[in-house]
């Protein structure tokens, strides 16, 4: 015990307080606030899975799902060996020779989109489903492979190009609406959950009973999200550019920039959020209720352009639409941050709204 | 103590406050005197709670005055919050951390102080430096608070029902460390329901009930001035008839007599003259005795015969 000299009165305890030492870096309220809240983020293992390993996944089950196969062959068969040799000619059908019983049940039953036959005069007898757009393909590249083998030539030479380009691919467009939903989920549910549960468990009303500066406390949060962002949003776009080959064209400083302004602006929403509610169950509801809405409206998965004309001024206000439309000019178009400016003006409103909202209806219990 | 320890470190006028249509506390003077350890006694719901986080700064009152270490909340607020320590009532903190972080993260907040490490020796959790908040026990999580409260080398500290909620061994470790502060000079307000824990921490004790002060003075001064020197509890058999009361009023050295739910209290002064006579009256009135104890007179005997109810009751 260290405590063993008695001091008779306050007055002499007093005397003895000594002028306030200068802070170490580390000893600092808002370095110290802002450790805790890192390291209680690392120590929530769900919390790091939504934030790390979810988007991972997200982004590699729907990126196998929609990946670019290359073009179908289509299966096609003929009763005659002489005509399956000319068929043959063609790299896009895949020629069957059956007798004529098996090739009528495999055309009922789709197995083969066409079946020619030749007649006794010397012409080929297509049988198909015209409406199916198989089929009328079927029918245009059989009938090419016979007549190139009659001996057909066409009078203007062609040659293909084909577009399989890195930037024009769905996974080029999901990596950014992925990294927007991150965002915004990061953010709100981060800011979200501690606030209301530190208010819960009344350590929110602890720690205005000490003198820590009130504003050290939120900025440890703006903090401690752009120690997070740097993570999360590397992870993301490593693992697009790693295994899908997902561009960054624009700058990766507008890139930071949009990110930035974007995690920062879903943190305001998120205080906001949670600014009054006392129970876990009322904060998420409330930050469910705000979320689902832009999941689904604000071009995560598709794009936004498919909702009505008549909404689309409003889905273009709403603060995810904005990060996401940025990303995706950035990454994908490499536009600049002037090119840039009615989304991060977008975002800019919503910041300064939410946050003057959060900050006029906090409540510390 | 010197001359000058006897201006008020905390003095409270009319202070009022009304939530909706409760009035928690109605018109309570104070004053704690510097260095001493003062006791605000009552039920739950008395109001013991709302005048400390008034005093503390954390609730606004209605009406009324608060002058804490000579100073105002309104006008010195961040030099008062650097030199109070403050545990609050079920405050749980971050489980996440550990104890080491914890308290280094409030020591920041103050200007001096304990170090982190010197104050975990001062609760004795050295064992427990780094272990998360989320494994101790309850008795070590009160330990904890209590540094958090003492990382600003406070001179005035507040705690509000330091030890509910624990078990008997971790409540007298906790008493004894707060012992150990009393005699560093700090002025401490402790509220409490349980009256064993202010006779033996606080000098002064005020008693609250429904938000007023109903008495005041040491633990002994209260016992001697309402009550007699010693209680006599006794229980009748279940199928007996009724006590005749009036009939043990007269038994000499009994000052009171109350009866409640079978079970008859007495305020006795000369335990050895009423305790013969009270078995030969009880034998005179047929009553077969199922339970007889006695007891010197606690803060909890002045609570029933201030109240006619007990401190638990709610």
């Amino acid at each position: 015990m260290s405590e063993t000299t008695a001091i008779p009165d306050i007055q002499a305890r007093a005397a003895e307080r000594k002028a306030p030492r200068g802070k170490t870096f580390v000893s600092h309220p808002l370095v110290q606030l802002t450790i805790v809240r890192f390291l209680e983020t690392l120590r929530e293992p769900e919390a790091l899975f939504w934030i790390f390993a979810f988007p991972i996944l997200l982004a590699g089950g729907l990126g196998i799902a929609f990946r670019n196969r290359p073009a179908e062959v289509l299966k096609i068969a003929t009763t005659n060996p002489v005509l399956a040799q000319s068929l043959q000619g063609e790299k896009l059908l895949a020629v069957e020779l059956l007798d004529s019983n098996a090739a009528g049940e495999a055309l009922r039953t789709g197995k083969i989109a066409l079946l020619a036959v030749p007649n006794a005069n010397g012409s080929v007898v297509y049988s198909y489903d015209d409406t199916n757009p198989e089929g009328r393909t079927a029918r245009m590249l059989a009938d090419r492979a016979v007549q190139q083998a009659a001996g057909r030539a066409d009078p203007i030479r062609t040659s293909d190009y084909f577009l399989r380009e890195p930037g024009s691919r769905y996974i080029d467009f999901l990596i950014p609406g992925l990294l927007g939903m991150n965002l915004m989920g990061s953010a709100i549910w981060g800011m979200g959950f501690t606030v209301v549960d530190m208010r819960r468990k009344k350590l929110l009303k602890r720690l205005i009973a000490t003198p820590m500066p009130k504003q050290y406390f939120l900025l440890s949060y703006v903090l401690s999200r752009i120690l997070m962002l740097v993570a999360e949003v590397g992870i993301v776009l490593g693992f697009g550019a790693w295994i899908f080959h997902v561009p960054v064209r624009g700058s990766l400083l507008s890139l930071g920039v949009v990110c930035l302004l974007g995690s920062l602006t879903f943190s305001a929403l998120g205080l906001l959020l949670a600014s009054r509610a006392k129970t876990i169950e009322a904060a998420s509801g409330l930050m469910n209720a705000v979320m689902l809405p832009m999941w689904i409206a604000s071009g995560v998965f598709f794009s936004a352009q498919r909702f009505p004309d008549v909404v689309q001024p409003i889905i273009k206000a709403l603060p995810l639409t904005a990060a996401i439309d940025a990303l995706r000019a950035n990454m994908l178009q490499g536009a600049n941050l002037v090119q840039l400016t009615p989304q991060l003006a977008v975002l800019g409103a919503w910041l300064v709204v939410c946050f003057i909202l959060a900050l006029k209806l906090f409540r510390w219990r | 103590m010197s001359a000058v320890a006897s201006k008020p470190a905390l003095r409270v006028t009319g202070l009022r406050k009304a939530y909706q249509d409760v009035v928690a506390v109605n018109g309570l003077d104070l004053e704690v005197r510097a260095g001493e350890c003062f006791g605000l006694l009552g039920p739950n719901g008395a109001g013991k709670t709302t005048t400390v986080e008034i005093c503390e700064g954390l609730t606004a009152p209605d009406a009324g005055e608060v002058e804490l270490l000579g100073m105002h909340w309104k006008s010195d607020a961040e030099q008062l919050r650097q030199r109070l320590g403050i545990q609050l009532q079920d405050t749980q903190l971050s489980e996440k951390l550990t104890v080491f972080e914890t308290l280094r993260l409030f020591r920041s907040f103050f200007e001096q102080g304990p170090g982190a490490a010197e104050a975990i020796s001062l609760v004795q959790l050295e064992e427990k430096k780094n272990s998360r908040v989320g494994n101790l026990s309850g008795g070590q999580k009160q330990r904890l608070a209590l540094a958090c409260a003492l990382v600003g080398d406070p001179d005035f500290l507040f705690l509000d029902e330091p030890t509910t909620g624990l078990d008997p061994q971790a409540r007298r470790q906790l008493w004894e460390l707060i012992e150990q502060f009393k005699s560093s000079g700090r002025t401490i307000l402790l509220t409490t329901h349980y009256m064993d824990e202010a006779e033996r921490l606080c000098e002064r004790v005020a008693i609250m009930d429904n938000g007023k002060q109903i008495a005041l003075g040491s633990p002994r001064e209260l016992i001697a001035s309402t009550c007699a020197e010693h209680m006599v509890v006794f229980s009748a058999g279940a199928n007996a008839h009724a006590v005749d009361i009036p009939a043990l009023r007269q038994i000499k050295g009994v000052r009171d007599v109350r009866s409640e739910n079978g079970t008859v209290e007495m305020q006795v002064t000369e335990l050895h003259l009423a305790v013969p006579a009270l078995l030969a009256e009880l034998t005179r009135q047929n009553i077969p005795l199922t339970e007889l104890s006695t007891h010197s007179a606690t803060l909890e005997d002045v609570f029933v015969s201030l109240t006619g109810r007990h401190l638990r009751d709610e």
